[in-house]
C-alpha cells in the first residue's frame, strides 16, 4: 500500500521522451527528440489536495498520463497506490478515478443512469455501495432531474458533474482532474468545488488537479505543483507562489474622457492606454478598495474591472525573476 | 449473479497463462453486458431500428441483384451455375456480417486517438479490445447475416450435394472460421491505426473488398489474384476452398485437398497473430501517445 515514509503517489525523476518525425524533403524525414518531461520528482501523501499547473505545453497532461497508467514512462520511478501504474495498469484504474474536462468519460447515445449502470459492472461494485455512492453524488452535485437525460443534451457543467459522479462510484483512493472546471459558468463551478471539498474532507480521497484558473486553486488546495518545460519549477504553498512570481492584478479604467496616463496613486502603475481606456498594475497582494477610491475621487470614472494574474503570467514571472 | 463479488487482485494459481485465460473471460463478459447495454438503448426505439435493419438488408441484397442481373443474361459465371455461386455469395456474406456485427467498430481506432477518447478507454477496467468493439454495437447490422442466410438456404435447396454429417461440419466451420478471419482482419487493421492513424481505407479494401471478391467463383479472376489472395490475406480459407470441395469442383492453383479442411487452423492461427499485433499497438501508442 504506501510507501513507509506516508508517500501515496511517488514520482522520483520521471522523464518522458517523445520521437516526433518530421518531413523535412520530399523523402526524408528527420527525427526530433522532444522530452515532455524532463526529470520531475514530487510526493503526494494521502488525503492531499495538490494542484498541478503550468502553461500549455508544460508537460502536465503527459505526467497524469504516466501517473494513470496510459503512458508509458521513457526513464524514472512511479507508484500510485504501492503500483506502478504502467506495468498493472488494470489493477491501479480500479484504485482511481479520472475525469478530464475537456472530453466526457461518459457514453454520449447513453443516458447518464445506463452509463453509471455500465461503469458499475466494469468496476465490479457491490450493488448497495453503488447505489450508495450514487445516492450520495446525485444529492450534492443535483443530478437527479438529469438520470434519465442522453450525455449528448447535457450542458457542460451539467456534464461535468456527470462525469466526476462516474469517476467516483468505485471509491477510488486517488482523483485525477484535468481541467475540470473549463467552460462552467460561477454556480456549476461553485458546485464543482464545493463537492470536491466535501469528498476530500469526508472521504479522504487524494486529489490531484490541473487547472488554468488560480481561483481553483485557491479555493482547493493547500499545495502546488508547478512545470514547465517538463521540469519542476515550484513546489509548496500557495502563497508562496505568489510570493515567488511576484504576480500582479490589473485594474482596467474607463475615464469619460481620453486623459494622459494615470499618476500619483500609490501602490499602481499605468501599464497601458488605448483611448479613454487605461491599465494600470498593482501587486496581488494588495487590496485594490483604496486604489478604486482614489482613482474615483481624482479622475473622472466611467467604469472599471480588475483582472487576476493568469497562471502563465505568473510562472512567466518565475521565469523572469 | 457473481457482480457481487469483487475479483481478487492477485494473480490466481494458474501462473501467467492463468491470468491470461482469466483476462480473456473477463474481457468476453465486459464485451458481452456492454452490448447487452447498446441493444436495449436500440430497443427503446423499436421502429427506427426496424427501419436501420430493414435498410441494411435490402443494402446488402443489391450486391445479389447485381448477381441476379448478369445471370438473366448467361447460364454460368466462370463456369458455376447460379446456385453455386448463390452458394458463395451466401456463406462469404454470412461470415462477413458476423464479424461485421461483433468486431465491426474495432477498426475505430484512429478516430480515437486522434479525438483523445482512447485515453478514456485506457483508464477503465477493462480490455481495450472488449470496449472498442462493444462500443455502439449496431443490431441493424443483423441485416445483411439475415440476407446472406436466406440466400444461402434458397441454394442449398437447389445445390445437388449429398449432405453427410462430415459435409454440414465442414460448411459450419466455414461460415464461422471466415467470421472469425474477417474479424482479424477488423482487429488488425484497428491496429495498425495506432500506428498510422489514417490507414481505415487501406483496411477497407481487404474487408469489404474481400467479401466482394469472394462472392464470385474464383475463376472469374486471374490467376495471380487467386494466388495473392489465398497466400496473403488467408481470405480464401473463408469461402473458396471449402466450397470448392463442397461443391464437387477442382480448385484452380491445383493446390493439395488437405488444405481445404485447413480452415480452422488458419482461423486460429490468425486470432494469435492478431492479438499480438493488438498488443503490440496498443503497447506503441502507450510508449507515444496521441
Amino acid at each position: 500500500m504506501d510507501d513507509a515514509d506516508g508517500a501515496f503517489i511517488d514520482v522520483r525523476d520521471l522523464t518522458k521522451t517523445f520521437t516526433v518525425r518530421r518531413r523535412s524533403g520530399l523523402l526524408r524525414r528527420t527525427a526530433t527528440r522532444v522530452h515532455a518531461v524532463d526529470g520531475i520528482s514530487f510526493v503526494l501523501r494521502r488525503g492531499e489536495m495538490t494542484g498541478f499547473i503550468g502553461p500549455n505545453g508544460a508537460g502536465k497532461s503527459t505526467t497524469v498520463k504516466m501517473l494513470t497508467g496510459i503512458l508509458t514512462p521513457t526513464s524514472g520511478r512511479l507508484r500510485v497506490a504501492g503500483v506502478d501504474p504502467w506495468r498493472e495498469r488494470t489493477r491501479l484504474v480500479r484504485r482511481i478515478g479520472v475525469v478530464f474536462g475537456q472530453r466526457t468519460t461518459l457514453w454520449w447515445d447513453l443516458p447518464l443512469r445506463d452509463s453509471y449502470g455500465l461503469v458499475r459492472r466494469m468496476y465490479r461494485i457491490p450493488r448497495a455501495r453503488f447505489e450508495e455512492n450514487l445516492a450520495r453524488c446525485v444529492e450534492l452535485l443535483e443530478l437527479g432531474d438529469l438520470l434519465d437525460v442522453p450525455v449528448r443534451q447535457l450542458s457542460l457543467g451539467q456534464r461535468m458533474r456527470g462525469d466526476i459522479t462516474a469517476a467516483l462510484l468505485h471509491d477510488p483512493d486517488v482523483l485525477y482532474l484535468d481541467e475540470p472546471t473549463i467552460g462552467l459558468d460561477i454556480v456549476s463551478k461553485a458546485r464543482v468545488r464545493q463537492f470536491l471539498l466535501t469528498l476530500n474532507a469526508e472521504r479522504g480521497t487524494t486529489v490531484l488537479l490541473t487547472t488554468h484558473d488560480l481561483s481553483d486553486i485557491e479555493q482547493l488546495c493547500e499545495r502546488v505543483v508547478v512545470i514547465d518545460h517538463g521540469r519542476l519549477m515550484y513546489d509548496g504553498p500557495l502563497a508562496g507562489l505568489h510570493e515567488v512570481g511576484r504576480g500582479e492584478r490589473t485594474l482596467v479604467v474607463d475615464l469619460e474622457r481620453e486623459l494622459p496616463p494615470i499618476e500619483g496613486i500609490p501602490g499602481a502603475r499605468t501599464v497601458r492606454t488605448e483611448g479613454p481606456r487605461q491599465w494600470l498594475a498593482f501587486p496581488a497582494s494588495a487590496s485594490a478598495a483604496p486604489l478604486v477610491s482614489r482613482l474615483a475621487a481624482e479622475y473622472p470614472l466611467v467604469d472599471l474591472s480588475i483582472r487576476e494574474p493568469d497562471i502563465e503570467d505568473v510562472i512567466a514571472r518565475m521565469y523572469a525573476g | 449473479m457473481a457482480d457481487g463479488k469483487p475479483r481478487s487482485l492477485s494473480p490466481g494459481p494458474g501462473g501467467r497463462l492463468g491470468t491470461l485465460l482469466d483476462d480473456a473471460v473477463w474481457g468476453l463478459r465486459a464485451y458481452g453486458f456492454i452490448v447487452a447495454m447498446w441493444v436495449r438503448s436500440t430497443m427503446a426505439y423499436r421502429a427506427s431500428f426496424l427501419i436501420m435493419l430493414a435498410a441494411n438488408f435490402a443494402t446488402a441484397g443489391l450486391d445479389f441483384a447485381a448477381i441476379m442481373i448478369m445471370f438473366a443474361q448467361v447460364d454460368a459465371l466462370g463456369g458455376f451455375t447460379l446456385p453455386e455461386v448463390a452458394f458463395l455469395y451466401g456463406t462469404s456474406c454470412v461470415a462477413f456480417g458476423l464479424s461485421d456485427l461483433l468486431l465491426g467498430t474495432a477498426e475505430r481506432v484512429g478516430r480515437r486517438v486522434r479525438d483523445g477518447t482512447m485515453d478514456v478507454l485506457l483508464t477503465r477496467p477493462v480490455p481495450v479490445l472488449s470496449q472498442l468493439a462493444a462500443d455502439r454495437f449496431a443490431l441493424r447490422r443483423l441485416g445483411r447475416v439475415i440476407q446472406g442466410s436466406l440466400v444461402l438456404g434458397w441454394s442449398l435447396t437447389r445445390l445437388e450435394v449429398d449432405w453427410t454429417p462430415g459435409r454440414v461440419a465442414l460448411l459450419a466451420s466455414m461460415v464461422l472460421c471466415g467470421a472469425a478471419i474477417f474479424g482479424c482482419l477488423f482487429v488488425v487493421g484497428g491496429a495498425f491505426q495506432f500506428w498510422a492513424q489514417d490507414a481505415s481505407e487501406v483496411q477497407n479494401a481487404f474487408t469489404y473488398g474481400g467479401t466482394t471478391l469472394l462472392q464470385y467463383p474464383p475463376t472469374v479472376f486471374g490467376k495471380d489474384l487467386v494466388r495473392g489472395v489465398t497466400f496473403v490475406v488467408p481470405l480464401a480459407f473463408v469461402n473458396w476452398l471449402p466450397a470448392l470441395r463442397l461443391l464437387g469442383r477442382d480448385d484452380p492453383l491445383g493446390l493439395p485437398d488437405w488444405l481445404d479442411l485447413a480452415a480452422p487452423a488458419v482461423a486460429l492461427l490468425c486470432c494469435a497473430v492478431t492479438g499480438l499485433v493488438w498488443r503490440a499497438g496498443l503497447r506503441a501508442y502507450r510508449s507515444t501517445g496521441s
